[in-house]
């Protein structure tokens, strides 16, 4: 049988089999992860054990590495449905008007579920709810099952009850449900709240649910219990979930000093820092003195100017290839103006889809966000961190962080000799100081 | 912003933070010529830079090993050691069977092992101590990052003792334990591993399934398994719950072990197959061109369509097709008429300035790259382009997926595949740039008791040879000045030394026969030698 043509794909370069003219089936793309039926994540535990922080925190880590995904929180159908929140008694176990209410969010909840996963490309929906019994978690299986979704529960469990004020604290003094209120009554009210699960709470059980898959989360991270991993997506689930944790800290982002191609507006290359750059790193040196950080870890690429940069410090710093600037292949050390010279086509193309266009024997934004993938994860592991880097990099770790997408990320500003420091706060990660 | 003036003054050491902060002028820094990392041009000592990644570990550390006998903790302990000397952490196993073989001439029977045994009890305990001590070595002296200790563990006086241990030595320790009840996974295990133990070497197999059945009684008494919610809480450690369907994880304490952790959950012991090969030859191998993205050659094209032939005969149940993002590699999958899988991460080795040139013309116009690389091939990175240590950091997903899959055959390139190969064949650093991979042959490889059996299958259509030798003068071994800053990765100590370069039929008989060996001095490639 005649051998398919294959033509290279103009924007992303990628060699595709073409039946007469037509693109043909047969060849995927590896993305990061391949997911190949839907996946249903659904959240388990008593209120204020960290499950929205959860749901939110894995759902922009698996929208940044390309699987589209989505958080359905029922208190938000709640809070739609019954406009003002009075107290704690509606979530009494015997208010049959209450227990009515918050069946149909779950249900609509559901149900907008299977319309991302079925209807919208979505690849993992996040269902976020206490379901703490196992009567809602066989209700919410089931319906996996019947549509073909793989189901993966993510249980956080913590006694602690240092932990759980702080929490309330944290997000639910803020909650709209609260917004009349002095914050000890809605403390009070809170608590009461959680005590009106906790008699029917089933937690999953080792024999009783030994056939689900899932992963147990006890007192934020010290341990985990793991069952029945499934497939790859789910085991980079559990791979993230066991490296996040909640201790404050900073992560400082910042490009290398101004380079000698810079100044010449040229891309690319590795050249040295330019007399300004050297300033720079000089000033950031005094800076990140002056934050007095604790223990502060500090990364550069293999590139020369952003280890000129670190340089300046005094520190040890660790070199990451990885980091290195997005690779321009064929365009490497051209102004823009040569590019649109002598590559109008490609010169175009970029301006076109600027995160999926890959220059010609080079990378696209696409590629830089699975390259970076390992910095993600180890930063998440670390605590205080300056990374030195460049601005198609720092584009994609920004994105990460301040939950931006595919189509934003390559336009967000990340200019010279500028430092972005980000600290985690409630749900986002998104107070940013330009300095 | 505009900065302060430029100020050559010392800053005063700021006490509290016991640190000079110094404000240099130049940043001068070199480049060095063999894997291009930038270094500050003074004469300081190296700051602990590693160049392939975060650091991945600070204090050494001991994997215990814990858990009644056959339940897969040599396996793991194998395992595990093959990877993590892969990705450049070293790492050696110490098997304290191994040493109560050696001082233990001859095994009689399971009464050595029983418990009230106690001339036994205390030859044990002197093997586990002399393991520990080559332990202490294999850390302190011998540039080891980690050590597993592979025994069963099964008390928690031994496991205090080895906590002692380590906290005299400042190494942190990481528990991974066994738990499997299941008596046909027992079984299996005992029949896989065991009745070829030298132990066993006098023994029909009856007698000696019998004997190891009782000899696995004589520990059960005595097990107290790990407990993380209460006696064991303050520990690190997996506990591994009937061969992978469960896990408990307990106190991750860095990197390394969170690394170790998804590492041990990806893998399983379903018996499958991985079919190494490369692209049909190209039409750039034709011309003795390296790089490029060329298209398959005639006889390239054949070798896809004989490729297909040959999968068919092999009648796999869902074999999964992986190629690089290459058109040769594309081109060959699209014969097999299959769904197939682009991975970029399986692009050819960046050839950087060199890319298309023939090796004339790279000897040529950049002779001194051309001599840097036979000097030594591993940490060798084209300039603008990459290392096989860089391809090893790349490939590094690619085999935690392979993991995880059942049947798979990956179509790639002749770097690539070495660095694969390399994984599975537990084939040092060194060994790496010079495994023979040519083309339109298929490397068929099947897990098979503690390693990998590997088949080579040429397809028997004629192509071009690729392959360069390791130059005579390259053979004395690299220029330590180069080594700097850099960790050398190793391969586990193998049982016997034998010649690598044609001999994977070998190495299948050594590797199956591991239970039997004795422990084995470490390999003579050293940082800083």
């Amino acid at each position: 049988p005649a051998a398919r043509e294959l033509t290279q794909n103009p924007l992303q370069k990628t060699w595709e089999p073409y039946d007469n003219g037509l693109p043909a089936g047969h060849s995927a793309q590896r993305g990061v992860c391949m997911t190949n039926c839907p996946t249903l994540i659904v959240m388990v535990g008593l209120p204020a054990r960290g499950k929205t922080y959860i749901s939110k925190k894995l759902t922009r880590y698996l929208n940044w590495i390309g699987v589209p995904t989505k958080e359905f929180n029922v208190g938000q159908y709640r809070r739609d449905l019954v406009k003002k929140y009075k107290s704690f008694e509606f979530f009494l176990p015997d208010n049959e008007e209450g227990l009515k209410i918050r069946k149909q969010c779950a249900l609509a909840a559901l149900n907008d579920v299977r319309q991302y996963l079925s209807e919208e490309n979505g690849h993992v929906a996040v269902f976020d709810a206490t379901n703490t019994t196992r009567e809602r978690r066989e209700t919410i299986y089931k319906f996996g099952e019947e549509n073909g979704y793989k189901t993966f529960f993510v249980e956080s469990v913590c006694v602690d009850p240092e932990v759980i004020a702080a929490n309330i604290v944290q997000v639910k003094l803020g909650s709209p449900d609260y917004v009349d209120c002095s914050n000890d009554e809605a403390t009070e009210d809170f608590m009461k709240r959680i005590e009106c699960y906790k008699n029917s709470y089933e937690t999953l059980d080792e024999t009783l649910d030994k056939d689900l898959s899932y992963i147990k989360i006890m007192d934020v991270g010290r341990s985990y219990l793991v069952n029945r991993v499934m497939d790859h997506i789910q085991s980079r689930i559990v791979y993230y979930l066991m490296n996040i944790h909640v201790t404050p800290r900073s992560i400082y982002l910042c490009r290398h000093g101004e380079s000698e191609l810079n100044l010449k507006g040229r891309i690319g290359g590795d050249p040295g820092l330019s007399v300004r750059g050297k300033e720079f790193a000089k000033s950031l040196a005094q800076f990140i003195n002056e934050q007095n950080i604790k223990d502060l870890k500090v990364w550069t690429s293999q590139m020369k100017r952003t280890i000129q940069t670190a340089e300046a410090l005094g520190v040890p710093y660790e070199q990451w290839k990885v980091l290195n600037e997005i690779d321009a292949g064929v365009c490497e050390e051209m102004t823009y103006e040569e590019i649109q010279e002598n590559y109008p086509l490609e010169f175009a193309l970029r301006d076109q889809d600027k995160y999926r266009y890959r220059y010609p024997k080079g990378e696209s934004y696409e590629d830089l966000v699975q390259r970076l993938e390992p910095v993600i994860m180890e930063l998440e592991r670390q605590e205080n961190v300056l990374v030195i880097c460049h601005q198609a990099v720092m584009r994609c770790l920004l994105a990460y962080f301040l939950d931006k997408p595919a189509e934003q990320l390559p336009y967000l500003k990340c200019p010279l000799h500028t430092v972005l420091k980000l600290t985690p706060v409630a749900y986002g990660k998104c107070n940013h100081i330009y300095l | 912003i505009s900065p302060p003036p430029p100020s050559r003054k010392r800053i005063k050491v700021d006490a509290e933070r016991k640190k000079t902060f110094v404000l240099k002028m130049p940043m001068e820094l070199t480049q060095s010529r063999i894997q291009k990392i930038w270094l500050p041009n003074d004469n300081r000592p190296a700051l602990p830079r590693r160049s392939c990644g975060p650091q991945l570990a600070n204090s050494p550390t001991v994997i215990v090993m814990v858990g009644l006998p056959a339940r897969g903790k040599t396996y793991i302990s194998k395992k595990l050691t093959r990877y993590l000397n892969w990705i450049g952490v070293p790492t050696k196993v110490f098997n304290v069977g191994e040493y109560r073989r050696e001082a233990v001439k001859h095994y009689s029977s399971y009464d050595f092992f029983r418990p009230d045994n106690e001339e036994a009890m205390k030859v044990r305990r002197q093997c586990a101590m002399a393991a520990l001590r080559d332990v202490k070595l294999y850390l302190t002296e011998e540039a080891g990052q980690i050590a597993v200790f592979d025994a069963t563990n099964t008390t928690r006086e031994r496991r205090g003792m080895i906590l002692n241990f380590a906290k005299e030595n400042g190494f942190k320790v990481f528990f991974i334990e066994s738990v499997c009840n299941d008596p046909n996974v027992v079984a299996t295990n005992v029949m896989e591993v065991k009745l070829s133990s030298p132990d066993y070497r006098d023994c029909n197999s009856t007698d000696a399934m019998e004997d190891f059945m009782k000899r696995i009684n004589c520990y059960q008494a005595s097990y107290q398994p790990l407990d993380p919610d209460d006696y064991d809480r303050e520990l690190s450690l997996i506990k591994v719950i009937d061969v992978g369907r469960r896990f408990l994880v307990n106190r991750v304490q860095d990197h390394i072990q969170s690394r170790i952790v998804y590492y041990l959950m990806n893998i399983h012991v379903q018996p499958r197959t991985i079919y190494l090969c490369r692209h049909g030859e190209s039409e750039f191998n034709l011309k003795g061109r390296i790089g490029g993205d060329s298209g398959l050659s005639n006889r390239g094209k054949k070798f896809a369509v004989a490729l297909n032939k040959f999968v068919e005969e092999q009648n796999l149940k869902d074999l999964k097709i992986w190629t690089s993002q290459l058109k040769r590699t594309i081109q060959t999958a699209e014969a097999l008429q299959l769904p197939y899988e682009q991975w970029k991460a399986l692009n050819e080795i960046d050839a950087g300035v060199c890319e298309e040139m023939t090796y004339e013309e790279i000897r040529e116009q950049h002779p001194e790259e051309f001599a840097l690389r036979d000097q030594d091939k591993y940490y060798y990175r084209y300039p603008s382009g990459e290392s096989y240590q860089d391809l090893v950091q790349r490939l590094e997903p690619v085999i935690m997926e392979l993991e995880r899959q059942e049947n798979v055959l990956v179509i790639c390139h002749q770097a690539v595949m070495r660095c694969l190969l390399a994984y599975f064949l537990d084939k040092s650093a060194d060994e790496m740039p010079y495994l023979k991979c040519p083309l339109h042959t298929v490397l068929k490889l099947t897990p098979v008791a503690y390693g990998c059996r590997v088949e080579s299958i040429s397809l028997n259509i004629e192509a071009v040879n690729t392959h360069r030798d390791r130059p005579e003068e390259a053979k004395k071994g690299p220029n330590p000045l180069m080594r700097r800053n850099s960790v050398t990765p190793l391969a586990s100590p193998e049982p016997t030394k034998k010649p690598r370069i044609n001999s994977f039929e070998e190495h299948v008989a050594v590797s199956s026969a591991l239970p039997g060996c004795v422990p084995q001095e470490v390999p003579t490639q050293m940082p800083g030698q």
